[in-house]
């Protein structure tokens, strides 16, 4: 166990420094000169040859690369081009709310997507089961930014019950609930049908063993024959529930934008529009980090869970 | 006709009764696709959507870019628009038929981008092994510190908007999915008798990669890379959404859900047409690839 974890974080090194690279590589991919861009235009020559000497930019790219990951390193992830603002400030906030959503889309689609693909499983060919591969193969193909503009054009313009954009910022918790509560929605949706599908193949799998036909064929109880099917499946449906919300992190962009929820999709498309390159860096570096992190995580307990897998 | 009898619900791995006498591999499959309800009802309504984008031009009732402010946001079922006009007057009928292509396009061309590099690079480094191997293996793993929609975004993000920067960003998201398919394929059918006793019979490694290894790590990288069509559709339309895809005011489906946002408070049902054209395109490609995957008797 312990020489596995150890080999998996020694893996996820790599990784990361390799994620650094790209997002790193990120100031080079854009079109134009990326200091002479955020300069007014009537700096001189000399001027923009200063600024890049101040920011090291007419160094060669190795040693920009170590410098910009040493000041990572520190906490530090530059300056707002925009707002002079650090862009580690706005990269908290962002994620703080991004979280909010993320943790509560992804217990909605757990709980619904789990009940559903076991109920499916245990009902196999039956109505109740289609009913489930329905909802699975929608879940999958809805475009989720659309969902969301769906999900207001019902329940704000048409029957004004919920509000459609923003966060609330006061206190209020009731308020804070009715702001989320689209959002998280349109968010689930996608992981809902994912996890109801592998649910379902998962705990089919285990019902088509030889060991539940022995444990029916003795008389067991429908409801002790699906705890020990829960029981034997139970490594799968982890795995995929953890994978699941490490992509609503990085996959809710799209909704945020949707129903300007102030979280890190919101913070990316404003420092995409304009041309933010230090903040666009910085959440996306953030994410990335978070997300490695949570797979190392979804290993490691996995391994704690199923101890064969560490053998492998 | 030999008598077949399908066992099993939708969505899941069918069991097939009964196989007709047939040569190929690939005519049993295409034997078993046609004769599967969901499929053919997806691959016929696809179809519709893919020649009215292809035939747009001699569809499309007027000029997708040209509409007038007094015609705004008609409602669907208007005398001569009949799927209403948009924010700026433009006929939604051919927008949506135009949008179609640009949709389509951006969709699939990663995923096709995606299934030759990705099937190149990971039968290569499954097939050689060793330091080849490593080197691009653990370069795709880099890619995996990225959610999909993320690292999408932060590609398109950095190159600004238009259709070619769509298409680089999408394939770079693609490519490692498919690669890591390849690899784990080819190492499982390489470690095959049969590709052995073809060593030991004295032919060398491009005829055993053309006859032996591709036939057989083909099929499984296929229905893998189908499965990712409708993820690269909602993908392409969504940065399009994000503003970071085509450039308007060419039509596309997901720029189309953008801009006619802000209308929802007006006329609720013509913003929602264009999510609707790419959420059934979405859905018909996943059910084809549902198909697919039973008919080649593929699990994963």
């Amino acid at each position: 166990m312990w020489t596995y974890a150890g080999r998996r974080l020694l893996l996820a090194i790599p990784t990361l420094l390799g994620a650094s690279i790209i997002v790193f590589a990120m100031v080079h991919l854009a079109p134009g000169d990326p200091i002479a861009a955020v300069m007014p235009a009537e700096s001189s020559k000399a001027e923009i040859e200063a600024t890049k000497r101040a920011y090291g930019f007419d160094k060669p790219l190795p040693v920009q690369y170590l410098v910009w990951l040493g000041r990572i390193a520190q906490g530090d992830l530059g300056r707002s081009i925009a707002t002079r603002r650090a862009v580690i400030l706005d990269v908290r906030d962002a994620l703080a709310n991004s979280l909010v959503l993320a943790l509560s889309s992804s217990l909605l689609a757990f709980a619904v997507g789990v009940a559903l693909g076991l109920l499916a499983a245990f009902r196999q060919g039956r109505a109740l089961d289609k009913l489930a591969s329905a909802i699975a193969v929608v879940g999958v193909s809805i475009p989720h930014y659309w969902a969301g503009i769906i999900l207001i054009i019902i329940f704000s313009v048409q029957l004004n019950w919920l509000p459609a954009m923003g966060a609330s910022d006061g206190g209020d918790i009731v308020d804070y609930l009715r702001h989320m509560t689209l959002p998280t929605v349109a968010l689930a949706l996608i992981p809902l049908g994912v996890i109801t599908r592998v649910v379902r193949s998962a705990a089919l799998d285990v019902l088509n063993q030889e060991f539940v036909l022995a444990l029916r064929a003795k008389g067991l109880a429908v409801r002790r024959v699906f705890t020990h099917v829960v029981k034997n499946s139970a490594p799968q449906i982890f795995t995929v529930l953890g994978l699941q919300f490490g992509f609503q992190l990085g996959g809710s962009v799209l909704v945020e934008t949707v129903f300007s929820w102030p979280g890190t999709g919101y913070l990316l498309n404003l420092a995409i529009f304009q041309r933010d390159i230090p903040v666009l860096q910085g959440v996306i570096l953030v994410l990335a980090t978070f997300f490695v992190l949570l797979n190392l995580a979804v290993d490691l307990l996995q391994t704690l869970v199923d101890p064969r897998i560490a053998r492998h | 006709m030999p008598q077949v009898e399908v066992v099993g619900g939708v969505g899941e791995p069918r069991a097939f009764a009964a196989t007709p006498v047939v040569t190929s591999y690939w005519r049993t499959v295409g034997w078993r696709l046609a004769r599967d309800p969901a499929t053919l009802v997806a691959g016929a309504i696809l179809a519709l959507i893919v020649l009215s984008a292809v035939l747009a031009p001699w569809l499309a009732p007027y000029d997708p870019n040209a509409g007038s402010i007094r015609l705004r946001l008609a409602p669907v079922g208007a005398p001569a628009h009949l799927l209403g006009t948009d924010e700026q007057g433009r006929d939604m009928l051919s927008r949506l038929l135009w949008g179609g292509r640009m949709t389509l396009i951006a969709g699939l061309t990663p995923v096709l981008v995606a299934f030759v590099l990705g099937s190149g690079l990971g039968v290569l480094a499954g097939y050689t092994g060793g330091v080849t191997n490593t080197i691009v293996m653990r370069t795709m793993d880099v890619f995996y510190a990225f959610p999909a929609v993320l690292l999408a975004i932060a590609i398109s993000g950095a190159l600004g908007p238009g259709l070619p920067n769509t298409l680089i960003s999408l394939s770079i998201v693609f490519v490692p999915r498919v690669v890591r398919v390849a690899e784990s394929a080819t190492v499982q059918v390489k470690g095959l008798e049969y590709i052995a006793a073809a060593r030991a019979s004295g032919a060398g490694v491009l005829e055993i990669m053309r006859h032996h290894l591709l036939a057989n790590v083909l099929g499984p990288i296929l229905v893998f890379a189908s499965t990712q069509v409708s993820l690269s559709i909602i993908l392409a339309a969504g940065l399009s959404f994000l503003g970071l895809g085509v450039t308007p005011p060419a039509a596309e489906w997901g720029l189309m859900l953008n801009t006619l946002r802000q209308s929802i408070y007006v006329n609720a049902l013509v913003p929602a047409l264009p999510g609707l054209a790419i959420f059934l395109t979405s859905m018909t490609f996943n059910l084809l690839s549902d198909g697919l995957r039973d008919a080649m008797e593929i699990r994963g």
